[in-house]
């Protein structure tokens, strides 16, 4: 019976989606408005980590450097709609020439290295993080005009279609900033699913799996990499221009290099190459640092005096995380069923 | 002139620094094919662990010779145990996994390893205590002193004795063995594990010479130093030939003095647009320009490509 099927799919679905629009209001009531901006954040890191899932979860290729085209993204609109030049450029505007922008630097940077070993890669882009980080708290002299190590205050916030996500009266800000990033998610995720299950996403997984055979059939491997690697920088670019916008300041301080180990333990956790897994990491990761910090407040009860700063914590656990889940669950908390038996079955073969 | 000289002599000191860690890498990697990303951290560690002793053995009110040696046989003793745990703990049993897993266990480890010495040490710089005794030496209007002089001489030992043990030992042999295929030396009787620890041992003790002359020659140590250097020392490892001893320290020397230049430089050559504060990202261009205009290094075999 097809119609009691798909009534009831609609059921489920309905109920997500309500779920969803319900989150903010729920969470404002229970735990504190401060935990609807932390949700906020949970969203944009979904943003990211899904396009650093391109990269890495889909094409295999460790991108250490993320981070880097979050900030062209974030400094794109910063630049463009602030006082710091006097430009107000319209977010219309902004966001795609910063996503665009973030794109060419991937590519810039994918160049040299995507026909050499993957290794090469990892150390090429950690690099080229630190370097983009050190422009940026540098490019204040001779003319300013990324603000050095003080950043951009004031920046504009974003205003999409006259509709002014900071002041109106219809709800609280974090509360807009919510669904608009929910909506974000929503069309990234969209295009992940199609791209995973389309040619270019089976060549990426190829490419992942077996370069050689890959190329054996026929795909050009270095145009896809390229391909994987600008997307992924794309969604990167994206992030930061919403990130510019939410916040109202960038300054260098906010994409250092444990900002891409966050992410990239995001992705490792929640299962490389699952797009579900990768968002159940983002989730997870953004709240539980914030879930830590009443670890401060229990030391302070318990012992009158805080012995490990919890914020301190914070990377020890994220590095005891990506050790962790690569020796005992290589495939991650939520993999799919796909990738796990691969693991599997290439562990029977080491212990033949 | 002078600056030029006094550039070189700079780059020379710091070369030499990264040329030992730089071995490290290329160790490593000529045996299991694998960026160790943790190696930066062990060189933070031996500057740490080292200075701790220092400070405790002033206060005990010794010359300055025993000092210093035994607050480097420490920090080596310390930073062997940590290499050998390192590889035991975190790579041994990914040697065979998905060729990303061991690379992000890798960088799980550094992470870990720099947290635990921000909780131990704190994040405030750990100052190198003044006993070295400092003359200065002029060469022709340019200066160097002798603790840049003991930094050259104490890797060139080091440089020596490696490849002594490499080339002219049976363990060296066995190594080398094992780098060229694992397989076939294990046929030939070699225990491939105690080789790969041992190489992990045998990194990590250069690892922490090059930390305490590291903190001798910017007098301070801070938790966070070992990423930076570590991607320097790499960048000198892949501009020498990864896997090959001798390019390592071509490397390592080349880079420095290009840096040392470079730095010094900058200022005039782009009209002082560009400062010595971009002194960093001079390895990076470098790694950038050699991995495409020669992958293979100056010395290595065309081993840059994927197998």
């Amino acid at each position: 019976m097809p119609t009691i099927i798909t009534f009831r799919c609609g059921l489920k679905w309905i109920i997500i989606a309500s779920l969803l629009i319900s989150l903010p209001f729920l969470t404002d009531v229970i735990i504190g408005r401060n935990w609807v901006r932390i949700l906020d954040f949970a969203l944009l890191y979904s943003i990211l980590a899904l396009g650093l899932n391109i990269v890495i979860g889909f094409a295999g290729l460790l991108d250490l450097g993320f981070v880097a085209f979050f900030a062209v993204g974030a400094y794109t609109y910063a630049i463009l709609a602030s006082p710091h030049l006097g430009l107000h450029l319209p977010v219309g505007i902004i966001l795609p020439l910063g996503t665009i922008l973030a794109g060419g630097f991937g590519i810039l940077l994918g160049l040299p290295t995507l026909k050499l070993r993957g290794d090469y890669l990892a150390i090429v882009t950690l690099g080229f993080g630190e370097i983009i980080r050190i422009f940026l708290n540098n490019l204040n002299a001779p003319y300013n005009l990324t603000g050095g190590p003080q950043g951009i205050n004031l920046i504009d916030p974003l205003i999409l279609a006259g509709f002014n996500f900071n002041q109106n009266d219809l709800l609280p800000s974090v509360y807009q900033y919510y669904y608009l990033f929910l909506f974000c998610t929503m069309i990234t995720l969209f295009i992940c699913q199609r791209l995973q299950n389309s040619r270019i996403g089976r060549a990426w997984i190829a490419i992942r799996e077996d370069e050689i055979a890959a190329q054996a059939m026929g795909i050009n491997t270095r145009n896809i990499k390229l391909l994987a690697f600008s997307m992924g920088a794309s969604f990167g670019g994206l992030g930061g221009g919403l990130f510019a916008g939410f916040q109202g300041f960038v300054s260098p301080e906010s994409f250092n290099l444990m900002e891409s180990i966050m992410i990239l333990c995001m992705i490792v956790l929640g299962g490389m190459g699952h797009i579900w897994g990768v968002i159940f990491g983002a989730v997870v990761l953004t709240l539980l640092p914030e879930a830590l910090r009443y670890l401060g407040t229990i030391q302070q009860a318990l012992f009158g005096q805080i012995w490990i700063d919890p914020a301190d914590l914070r990377l020890l656990i994220f590095g005891l995380a990506l050790i962790l889940v690569m020796l005992l669950r290589p495939a991650g908390l939520y993999p799919t069923p796909v990738r796990k038996s691969e693991f599997e079955t290439a562990e029977e073969i080491d212990e033949l | 002139m002078e600056v030029l000289l006094q550039q070189c002599i700079n780059g020379l000191v710091l070369g030499s620094i990264y040329a030992i860690v730089a071995l490290g890498y290329t160790l490593v990697y000529g045996i299991l094919r694998l960026i160790n990303f943790a190696h930066g951290e062990v060189v933070m560690l031996g500057a740490m662990i080292g200075l701790s002793v220092m400070q405790k053995l002033i206060n005990l009110q010794w010359s300055v010779l025993p000092i210093i040696f035994i607050s480097l046989l420490i920090a080596m003793i310390g930073c062997m145990t940590i290499g050998y745990l390192i590889e035991r703990i975190a790579y041994r049993r990914l040697r065979h996994a998905p060729n990303l897993a061991p690379l992000i266990t890798a960088i799980g480890v550094s992470i870990v390893l720099q947290n635990i010495a921000m909780m131990i040490w704190g994040k405030e710089f750990v100052v190198f205590p003044p006993i070295i005794p400092i003359n200065y030496y002029s060469i022709h209007e340019a200066t160097i002193n002798s603790l840049q002089i003991g930094i050259i001489c104490l890797s060139i030992i080091m440089m020596l004795g490696l490849r002594y043990l490499i080339q002219a030992t049976r363990l060296g042999n066995a190594m080398r063995a094992t780098a060229q295929n694992t397989e076939v030396a294990a046929l030939m009787g070699i225990n491939i594990n105690h080789i790969i620890s041992f190489t992990f041992i045998l990194g990590s003790a250069l690892a922490a010479v090059a930390g305490l002359m590291v903190a001798a020659y910017y007098g301070l140590a801070h938790y966070d130093m070992g990423f930076i250097l570590g991607l320097k020392a790499f960048t000198a490892a892949v501009l020498g030939g990864i896997g090959n001893l001798t390019g390592a320290m071509l490397g390592g020397l080349l880079l420095g003095i290009i840096e040392s230049i470079g730095a010094g430089y900058l200022g005039d050559l782009t009209g002082g647009i560009l400062g010595s504060n971009y002194q960093d990202v001079f390895a990076f261009f470098v790694l950038i320009t050699v991995l495409i205009f020669k992958p293979s290094g100056l010395l290595g075999q065309a081993s840059g490509e994927r197998p």
